[in-house]
């Protein structure tokens, strides 16, 4: 067991190295480097040398990687192009922001998807399952944007109940953040929740299909105590990871519920970077929500793991 | 192929499409997109006004008889924009996904047939890069070389085909452990010849769906860029950058908003509903592992 | 006899739902008396498992209860409230189902399994319930009941977990035992114990049961009467020991007369054809396409289940009376196996359960236990060398290594003298590829389901021979000859076909390339009993007609002796015994041949194979010799010591055992 969780952990790592080297490496790959991006693609002669000389970009490709990978190591996240300012000075709140936001989401969406995506597993072709999936597969399929707006619209413009842009500044108290956030998270957790629904629904049916149900129905076990005892721990189990899978993508959701609701976290610095054509930044920002999935995906792994049934004995 | 070969490819596919047909939903689905697909083709053919004309006297003017769809803030008229606003997206995704789906499917089905370490390596690798929001990846590119077509074609073909490669490679996995493609190699088939003649055509369903999927992601996906500014440049009417540029007056001037809204919509539905009902024709099973993008 | 039976359905009828539906299981009926035992004999889709769960009321996702009644103890079944059925499930009707690895909640411990019945039917308290738990399986002949109580369904074997289903069923002391295909997928050693059990616990507790099963060796050892299912309906019904020797209905005595028997040598006749689809069926007799005996009122009107002799019933119009006659052993020509030489020559081969790269190879470490273990083989021109042994015993991994999709770890495997065959598939010759072909023993996963029986012969045709379009033609035609096809299957896909012809297509395309050796893998395991007789008369004809040598593998000893000149027998990847299939099949001599032998069940009621002591289902200690040693019932000391040289017993048999009369070391 053991064993197996630090083969897990030795996984993560090494995926957050091989992204630290590709989003190097993609740009250095690219024509052009942060500067030219910065002052333009036409930019040439002594404002162009100057600006690479200050950022070192003279100098060979390994070199330059391993000082900013030891750098990240110890929290030096490198120059910001645009705001010439060192830029974990410009993250470290908007991360906490943005992990504020993903969490409430989370919190708030979970629980939900698991109880009405149980419901509609065990209400099989039924109106309630039928209306459910449809409002599942609806949500699927709308982007952010148009359901945050939509959201706006209904919550913010007609109805009143709450403002629709989110005026606390990105260095607020965490309070007051999570006061704001009932929007986006509400668009948020709309796709969260078509998502895992749809997942938990299909993993429930399976089970109730499976041969050991059938035992159970046949040693005269009542219905109730056949989805306590059987179907929803064998059911429940195997959707933690995709659980774990769809809560790591809503980082990429990020970026436009973020920009739509004017929310103060990294999505929308990320928009902001690539306005300002600050690539330093937007590689830094990148990297850390990649960090962030990895890990999220490591905890669901994790959990996923110890949980497993057919690694526990009789001693267990 | 001989003759009677290509006349049962052609016949079958016909068949599938009848099936399709058959089913509400199905009809329902591929008229939308025939629909959203004839209006991007032929839209510049009737629509009543230049998509680009502003004009200071029609500025936000509620849907009438001379603008159907009313106005936007600066007096263009919203239908024209509308209807001419999914040609970039279609053309753009259309292009992608091509891309996407054909190295993405290859690789996939590879990768199932080899197994053993080039497999785990290049997953390794494979699943590192989708741990970086496709957003993001765009973003950098689009910050270092701009947001040409040139440039969000191969971005987005890379991107979405890093997900097809694991569909492609689970769907190919289901049957590379099945004793005729044991026999096959026992025969002494070449590998590249088992990945086209014996795996690719029990694959080929399932990746179909699987494109069609891709496609409306895409379309998705293009939309939001667009919204956030990096897709299509003003004045080229997109859905996307339509609602993003309106939505500060959805209080006083809803149908600017609404209308690209539910084009869009409209479409990607349909696309869903269409692939839905291939998938229950075909026999494809589509519980989705990996949320879309 | 007493008043009431135990259990009485009658004109019962299970059939798809919807205003379309076809019927499952069509008029059925059936009485038990209590203590007695019924058996159900059919082969896949007649509807017998179908039944079974109607009778606790129960039907699957998408069929539905259409005509009948079921009435147990006086009771109405279906018209029975759901808490009335959820009281006498699991209490007083208990079903042992057919695969117990699937049928138990993996994230139960097994003992709370069994507690859940006990509590739900019982007024015990926790303390007896512990207690009764351990005694249950006790009387299953479980080890240390205690901690196995404990333990999570995936940390038993099949046969353990069988035996925690028994226990779990007889938890709550039911009057009724449904049992479900009671032994599929088990060990044909295993199977015996369970047998036993059952057999042991109806003798003690007078329990009632139905038996449900394709296999009729299982339902002569458990039941006095037994009925024989034909398309969804009864076609015959009598005492178990009167219709296995006298049958009456012309399905019964074709299917029984299909089995391949260890008492009589030759291969059995086929039943041509195939069982109707649900809903297809022909308004007359089902069976009359089929039939040989079939006149026009067969076609015409169903034959109602009458009697034929008291206590006997049969659905047919022109019942037999007279016993059932077996086929005499032919004596298929044996070829002179000592004097040519060996076409393959296999010597000492390792082969590990793990694949290995270059470096482990050149390493050569031993790794503990391997699927192969310094197997030594030869098989001669025109030769069918049969290889028998059970799951794990390395059979197919040998004919995977053979072929080159497996690589060795150690020995050598020379084809016609000349070749090494110890290289992958993709690197051999052209001609050594021919020369050796693959059967699988799944037919539905064997051809690719995307390609028409044109293209799937072309493969071969196009790979090994340069031929014109017109004798492509031709050679596919002669070829669907030979395996008793026509033209017109050319077209098809594998799903058009029923699993024998996609087994024949399998054969066809392997003798395409016109081998010289035909490699089997139990080829006809996954086929219904009837279809399997065909399959293996074509492979006997065609082996014989071209002068293929085989290495059928299966672990079937009836299918094997019916076809090879010699039998290996392996166990644990070694070698145990070796010799002429009469010869090994008679007079075993190796104690573990003995057991596979006493353990094939034939369809006799009056069989008595004579037997050994069981062996013991599990190792009870590791052996560092002999790897039979832990189960074996007449083992020494000196077995777990060191591995037993090989004795001749007979003219050309051979076995590795100190216990043999006259082996060196012996007492």
């Amino acid at each position: 067991m053991i064993r197996l969780i630090l083969q897990r952990l030795g996984a993560a790592g090494v995926t957050l190295i091989i992204i630290c080297i590709m989003v190097f490496a993609a740009v250095e790959v690219m024509p052009g480097d942060a500067c030219t991006a910065f002052l333009g693609r036409d930019a040439k002669g002594t404002i162009l040398e100057k600006c690479q000389l200050e950022r070192g970009l003279d100098r060979p490709a390994l070199e330059r990687f391993g000082e900013w990978a030891g750098g990240m190591i110890q929290g030096d996240l490198g120059m910001s192009m645009n705001r010439n300012k060192p830029i974990e000075d410009i993250v470290g709140w908007r991360l906490r922001n943005t992990v504020i936001l993903a969490a409430t989401a989370t919190l708030f969406g979970v629980p939900i998807a698991l109880l009405l995506g149980v419901i509609a597993g065990l209400r099989r072709d039924r109106p309630v399952d039928l209306i459910l999936s449809s409002i599942a597969i609806f949500s699927m399929t709308i982007p952010e944007f148009v359901s945050a707006t939509f959201l706006i619209l209904i919550f913010s413009i007609t109805l009143g109940w709450t403002s629709g842009v989110v005026t606390a500044s990105y260095n607020a108290p965490a309070l007051d953040l999570v006061a704001s956030t009932a929007l986006p998270t509400a668009a948020l957790s709309l796709i969260l929740i078509a998502h895992i629904l749809r997942m938990v629904r299909s993993s429930v049916i399976d089970v109730m299909e499976s041969d050991f149900v059938l035992m159970a129905r046949l040693k005269g076990v009542p219905f109730r105590q056949i989805v306590w005892r059987h179907v929803l721990p064998n059911s429940l189990l195997p959707t933690i990871n995709v659980i774990g899978l769809t809560i790591a993508w809503l980082l990429g959701g990020m970026v436009v519920v973020e920009t739509v609701f004017n929310y103060p976290g990294l999505g929308r610095l990320a928009v902001d970077a690539v306005s300002d054509r600050d690539l330093p930044l937007i590689q830094t920002i990148a990297i850390i929500l990649g960090s962030v999935y990895i890990l999220t995906n490591l905890a669901a792994d994790l959990v996923s793991l110890l949980l497993n049934p057919k690694l526990r004995t009789y001693r267990t | 192929m001989t003759d009677r070969a290509a006349a049962t490819f052609v016949a079958r596919r016909l068949g599938v499409l009848g099936a399709v047909l058959a089913k509400p939903s199905g009809a329902f689905g591929v008229g939308i997109v025939a629909l959203h697909l004839v209006l991007a083709l032929f839209g510049p053919l009737f629509v009543p006004y230049d998509y680009a004309q502003q004009n200071v006297d029609t500025m936000m003017l509620a849907p009438s008889a001379e603008h159907w769809f009313g106005t936007d803030r600066l007096g263009r008229d919203v239908f024209t924009r509308t209807v001419l606003g999914g040609r970039e997206a279609i053309v753009i995704s259309t292009l992608a996904t091509v891309i996407a789906m054909a190295w993405g499917g290859f690789l996939g089905i590879f990768l199932a047939l080899v197994g053993g370490r080039i497999d785990e390596i290049i997953m390794r690798g494979v699943d590192a890069m989708l741990s970086l929001p496709w957003v993001l990846t765009v973003m950098i590119f689009v910050t270092a070389l701009g947001t040409s077509s040139s440039v969000l074609v191969p971005v987005l073909g890379f991107s979405y085909g890093l997900a097809v490669i694991r569909i492609a490679r689970s769907a190919a996995l289901d049957f590379v452990a099945r004793d005729f493609i044991l026999a096959a190699q026992a025969r002494g088939e070449r590998r590249w010849t088992i990945v086209i003649r014996e795996l690719l055509p029990n694959v080929r369903d399932a990746l179909s769906v699987e494109a069609a999927m891709q496609w409306s992601w895409m379309i998705l996906g293009f939309s939001s860029l667009s919204f956030l500014g990096f897709g299509v440049a003003p004045p080229t009417p997109d859905w996307g950058l339509m609602i993003s540029d309106s939505r500060g007056l959805m209080a006083v001037a809803p149908w600017t908003v609404l209308w690209p809204m539910a084009a869009l919509s409209t479409l990607v539905i349909g696309i869903n509903l269409a692939a839905d009902a291939f998938a229950k024709v075909l026999g494809v099973d589509r519980t989705r592992k990996v949320p879309g993008q | 006899m007493n008043a009431a039976p135990l259990l009485a359905v009658e004109h019962l009828t299970i059939a798809t739902a919807g205003p379309h539906g076809v019927p499952i299981v069509d008029d059925v009926s059936l009485q038990l008396d209590a203590g007695a035992t019924l058996g159900i004999a059919g082969e896949s889709g007649c509807g017998k498992s179908t039944l079974l769960l109607a009778i606790m009321s129960i039907t699957r996702t998408g069929l539905v209860h259409r005509a009948g009644i079921c009435r147990f103890d006086g009771l109405s079944l279906f018209d029975a409230t759901e808490r009335e059925l959820e009281r006498i499930r699991g209490s007083r009707i208990a079903l042992i189902p057919q695969n117990a690895g699937t049928a138990l909640t993996p994230t139960i411990r097994v003992g709370d399994q069994i507690d859940e019945s006990l509590k739900l039917h019982t007024d015990l308290d926790r303390k007896q319930r512990q207690q009764r738990i351990v005694e249950l399986l006790d009387a299953v002949h479980l080890p240390t009941p205690a901690t196995l109580a404990r333990r999570f369904p995936h940390e038993l074997s099949g046969g353990q977990l069988q035996r925690v289903a028994i226990a779990m069923a007889l938890a709550a002391e039911p009057v009724l035992l449904l049992l479900d295909e009671p032994t599929t997928g088990l060990d044909v050693t295993t199977q015996l114990g369970i047998l036993d059990l059952l057999v042991e616990l109806r003798r003690r507790t007078g329990v009632a049961m139905v038996c449900v099963s394709h296999d009729l060796g299982v339902i002569a050892r458990l039941s006095d009467r037994m009925m024989v299912m034909y398309a969804g309906q009864s076609v015959e019904e009598a005492p178990t020991s009167s219709l296995l020797r006298r049958p009456a209905h012309p399905y019964a005595r074709s299917l029984i007369a299909s089995i391949p028997r260890l008492s009589v040598g030759a291969i059995p006749a086929a039943i041509p054809g195939r069982p109707p689809a649900p809903g297809s069926a022909p308004a007359g007799c089902r069976f009359a396409p089929r039939c040989t005996k079939a006149a026009a009122i067969c076609i015409a009107a169903a034959p109602p289940l009458s009697e034929i002799e008291p206590g006997a019933r049969a659905a047919c119009h022109f019942p037999d009376t007279a016993p059932l006659i077996w086929p005499a052993a032919e004596g298929h020509s044996k070829h002179e196996s000592a004097s040519s030489k060996p076409l393959l020559a296999i010597d000492d081969l390792v082969v590990s359960y793990a694949r290995h790269g270059l470096i482990e190879r050149t390493m050569r470490r031993p790794t503990g236990a391997n699927a192969v273990d310094h197997v030594e083989l030869s098989l001669h021109p025109g030769e069918i060398l049969g290889l028998v042994g059970e799951s794990g015993s390395g059979k197919s991994t040998i004919l995977r290594a053979i072929a080159g999709l497996w690589p060795a770890l150690d020995g050598e495997i020379r084809f016609a003298g000349k070749y090494d065959l110890d290289r992958p598939a993709a690197t051999r010759e052209r001609s050594v590829l021919r020369a050796i072909q693959l059967v699988f023993q799944n037919p539905d996963a064997s051809l690719n389901p995307r390609h028409t029986v044109r293209e799937i012969l072309a493969q071969p045709l196009r790979l090994y021979f340069n031929l014109s379009r017109a004798a492509m033609a031709d050679r596919m035609s002669s070829l669907l000859r030979d395996v008793r096809l026509d033209d017109g299957y050319l077209d098809r896909y594998p799903a058009q076909l029923s699993g024998g012809e996609r087994q024949r297509i399998a054969i066809a395309r392997a003798y395409a390339a016109e081998p010289d050796i035909l490699l089997c893998d139990e080829i006809t395991s996954a086929l219904d009993v009837s279809v399997q007789a065909s399959i293996l008369h074509l492979l006997r004809d065609l082996s014989g007609s071209r002068g293929t040598a085989c290495i059928l593998v299966s672990h079937d000893l009836a299918v094997v002796q019916a076809l090879a000149d010699r039998i290996a027998v392996l166990y644990r990847g070694r070698l145990v015994e070796l010799g002429p299939a009469k010869g090994v099949c008679a007079a075993p001599a190796h104690p573990y041949t003995q057991a596979l032998i006493a353990a094939v069940l034939e369809p006799d009621p009056d069989h008595d194979a004579g037997r050994v002591p069981a062996p013991r289902e599990r190792d009870d200690r590791v052996s560092a010799g002999c790897p039979y040693a832990g189960r074996c019932s007449i083992r020494i000391e000196r077995c777990f010591e060191e591995m037993p040289h090989w004795h001749d017993v007979a003219t050309g048999q051979m076995a590795r055992c100190i216990m043999l009369p006259g082996a060196v070391g012996a007492l």
